[in-house]
């Protein structure tokens, strides 16, 4: 090795925010005018914006003053008058703590579920067991709870209760679905593809139709299943195609090394899987499986076309209402808000332990 | 002490092939049974509420209108002729917004690339916002938009009276019939005959004597030139036929129903969201080392992107964006929510109606499943030819 200057790095880049917009706004001519375009854009959005949402808005009061300023501002009173039958639907208004309680439990459980270091077979049967008890809570007739009908059950417990029991029921089928996928049996592995490729080829509105139409036909005479229950079953079928297709993502991505030394270890087949594969592969498809499940969550305001009150139903119903007929879009944008709050916190959860598995997983 | 018998039974039950053979019997005889039982149930409900099985209905009076249709249909027509005009709703929906959504969705693929940190924020807030929230309330929400517009008297209206957005819907101006017009597309068709002619020539030129002519802009020139020159020679006659305030609707022109304009907004603007994505990833996935070398082998530009890396990005960008086509086709059934009139729900109608809901719903299941299967093969096909090929 010789001996000599050490080399000159690159002169360092100015800093300052002058520096900045101009490396990032304003590096060409055609960035310059795109920005500036841009800029104004935004300004117009904005001040509309600003004005409707906030400086015209009607905040409280009934739907007169809303009706005064009409095309000016928004609307807000609507959700101040109707926010208890948004969020909990036609539940019992005396009785809304107990959806309300069962909201925050749910969030409170997915808040300590996305803390890695709590991951165990504990946390699953965790979940089991609070699902149940928030069913029991909403339900009612035990330690002198009033029983509520499944059939006054709404809003945002509704939407969170079926995607979180969708997706819940249907791994268990989607991981057979996806084994047989795999298998070596033709027989098998036609029912499954079959499966898959059938549901996945129609719209979840016709599986809910069928739900709603065709259940009732498939049972004996005289015994009847809720409609709740019946769109339960048709997204728990539905989702667990897709989530097949997640877990046979997870399946392929084992070394065939893992399957040959189960062999040699004289594992038979199930045990192989449970001991060997299917804790390996699962862990895998988690993000994507978080995925799923905001596809489900999304999904599962399509119940309102078969007249269920989930969150979207629910707000539909209260701007039925003649006095506040004139103020949906308000409605509507609370409930995208909810919506986007829960969907964009579980897509950046994602999307970061995608990066940590990725940092994990040794090169 | 448990002996076990030698040989005999169990040995052949400890056989992988035979263990094969007992389990997939077992698993078919348990569909089977439980498909019995449904069936056996199915029949007996049919039966009990007195609804005939089978198609015949199909021949019968539907008695609903249907507010757009491609095919003549009234009340009068069949229900087979109701399924066919959601059928073709459906399509024209999907095709549109297929169309739509990948133009779309590519611009705000690139913009989310953008050196410009504003447009490439913007992108990013778009495809965010988008994603995050059901399509179905999109799809009410930009209904709930066009509805809250203001009624034809005191309609938009845009480029001097040739636009016109409303409550009633967006009417446009649309050119009237000329002969010429018909001349002109017989001369596109021969001049796209041409084109491929002259593109066979260039190339067995080239294979001959190793020289390129241009081929692009002389295919354009083939195309268009006559058309373009005889349209031109005959005074180029665009008779506008433009909407206009009659009584209290805007008639004449072109004009997309309320219901149609929110439901192919609110599929392009969700699906484009999916297929920026896709996009972005598709570029990114291309090392910046690709394009660098084309452009040290002298490449132009276009070349570069035609030859080097479209094909690269390409690999990676059709199957999911595939897939979303395929989403979008079947988040169209969605538009039962808002009203427009589409095979789900012509087949709802249909179903209410007559009771017929078995046979209804697999008609239903049966298109969707014939057009994701048709689209999946024909991208497959397309896939294979741009795979990578291993040698």
């Amino acid at each position: 090795m010789t001996r000599g200057h050490a080399p000159n790095g690159p002169p360092p880049l100015p800093r300052g925010p002058i520096a900045w917009a101009r490396r990032h706004l304003f590096n060409t001519w055609y960035n310059a005018i795109l920005t500036l375009g841009a800029l104004y854009l935004i300004a117009l959005g904005l001040k509309a914006a600003i004005g409707w949402i906030i400086v015209d808005a009607v905040w409280l009061g009934g739907s007169e003053a809303c009706h005064a300023a009409k095309g000016e501002g928004a609307c807000w009173a609507l959700i101040a008058e109707k926010h208890r039958f948004i969020l909990f639907g036609t539940y019992p208004y005396e009785e809304q703590w107990r959806p309300a309680l069962a909201v925050a439990l749910f969030v409170a459980a997915v808040g300590l579920s996305t803390w890695r270091r709590l991951w165990s077979r504990a946390l699953v049967v965790g979940w089991f067991v609070l699902f149940a008890a928030l069913a029991l809570l909403l339900h009612g007739g035990v330690f002198g709870l009033t029983p509520v009908s499944t059939e006054l059950w709404g809003g945002l417990p509704l939407t969170i209760l079926l995607s979180v029991i969708g997706i819940g029921l249907s791994l268990p089928l989607a991981v057979l679905l996806a084994l047989g996928r795999r298998s070596s049996m033709p027989l098998i592995r036609a029912i499954s593809v079959g499966y898959i490729e059938l549901v996945r080829g129609v719209p979840l509105i016709s599986i809910l139709f069928m739900a709603s139409v065709m259940f009732p036909l498939f049972l004996p005479e005289g015994v009847t299943i809720n409609k709740l229950l019946r769109a339960q079953v048709g997204i728990i079928l539905f989702s667990a195609a897709y989530l097949a297709e997640v877990v046979r993502g997870g399946l392929q991505a084992i070394p065939s090394g893992q399957y040959e030394a189960a062999d040699a270890l004289g594992l038979g087949y199930w045990r192989k899987m449970r001991l060997v594969i299917l804790p390996q592969a699962l862990r895998l498809v988690i993000p994507p499986m978080v995925n799923s499940f905001i596809a489900t969550f999304k999904d599962t305001s399509l119940v309102i076309i078969i007249g269920l009150y989930d969150l979207l139903g629910a707000v539909r119903t209260a701007t039925n209402d003649p006095l506040w007929r004139a103020f949906t879009t308000e409605g509507y944008i609370f409930v995208a808000a909810i919506f986007f709050v829960f969907c964009s916190f579980m897509s950046r959860y994602s999307r970061r332990l995608e990066q940590g598995a990725g940092e994990r997983r040794p090169q | 002490m448990v002996e076990r018998p030698p040989g005999g039974a169990w040995v052949w039950l400890g056989s992988r092939g035979a263990r094969a053979i007992v389990y997939q019997t077992l698993v078919i005889a348990a569909l089977g049974a439980l498909g019995y039982y449904l069936v056996a149930n199915t029949l007996d409900n049919l039966a009990s509420r007195n609804i005939a099985t089978g198609f015949g209905f199909l021949d019968r009076e539907a008695g609903f209108p249907i507010a757009e249709h491609a095919v003549a249909y009234s009340p009068a027509s069949s229900y087979g002729r109701a399924y066919l005009v959601g059928i073709l709703n459906t399509l024209q929906v999907a095709a549109i917004g297929i169309g739509l959504a990948t133009v779309l969705g590519t611009l705000v693929g690139i913009a989310r690339l953008s050196s410009n940190w504003l447009i490439a924020r913007l992108a990013s807030s778009y495809i965010g916002v988008l994603r995050n929230i059901p399509l179905i309330l999109q799809l009410f929400f930009w209904y709930g938009l066009v509805l809250a517009l203001p009624g034809p008297r005191d309609a938009l209206e845009a480029v001097g009276g040739h636009v016109y957005l409303s409550n009633r819907g967006f009417a446009f101006a649309l050119p009237g019939f000329d002969s010429v017009h018909a001349w002109a597309l017989i001369l596109v068709g021969l001049g796209i005959v041409a084109a491929i002619g002259f593109g066979i020539f260039v190339r067995w030129r080239q294979a001959r004597s190793g020289r390129r002519l241009p081929v692009f802009w002389p295919a354009v020139a083939f195309t268009i030139g006559p058309a373009a020159i005889l349209f031109a020679a005959s005074g180029a006659p665009l008779d506008w036929q433009r909407p206009a305030l009659t009584g209290f609707n805007i008639v004449g022109g072109g004009r997309l129903s309320p219901e149609f304009f929110a439901l192919v907004f609110g599929l392009t603007t969700y699906t484009a969201a999916y297929i920026a994505e896709v996009v972005r990833a598709g570029i990114l996935a291309v090392p910046r080392g690709q394009s660098e070398a084309a452009l040290a082998l002298g490449l132009g530009r276009g070349r570069m992107l035609r030859f080097v890396i479209l094909p690269q990005a390409l690999r990676l960008i059709v199957p999911p964006a595939t897939n979303q086509y395929l989403n979008l086709t079947k988040n169209s059934s969605l538009a039962v929510g808002i009203g427009y009139q589409e095979l789900v729900s012509i087949g709802n109608t249909t179903i209410n109606q007559t009771g017929q809901a078995i046979e209804g719903i697999a008609m239903i299941m049966a298109v969707y499943l014939t057009i994701s299967l048709t689209i999946s093969a024909l991208m497959n096909l397309y896939n294979r030819r741009i795979a990578l090929k291993v040698r």
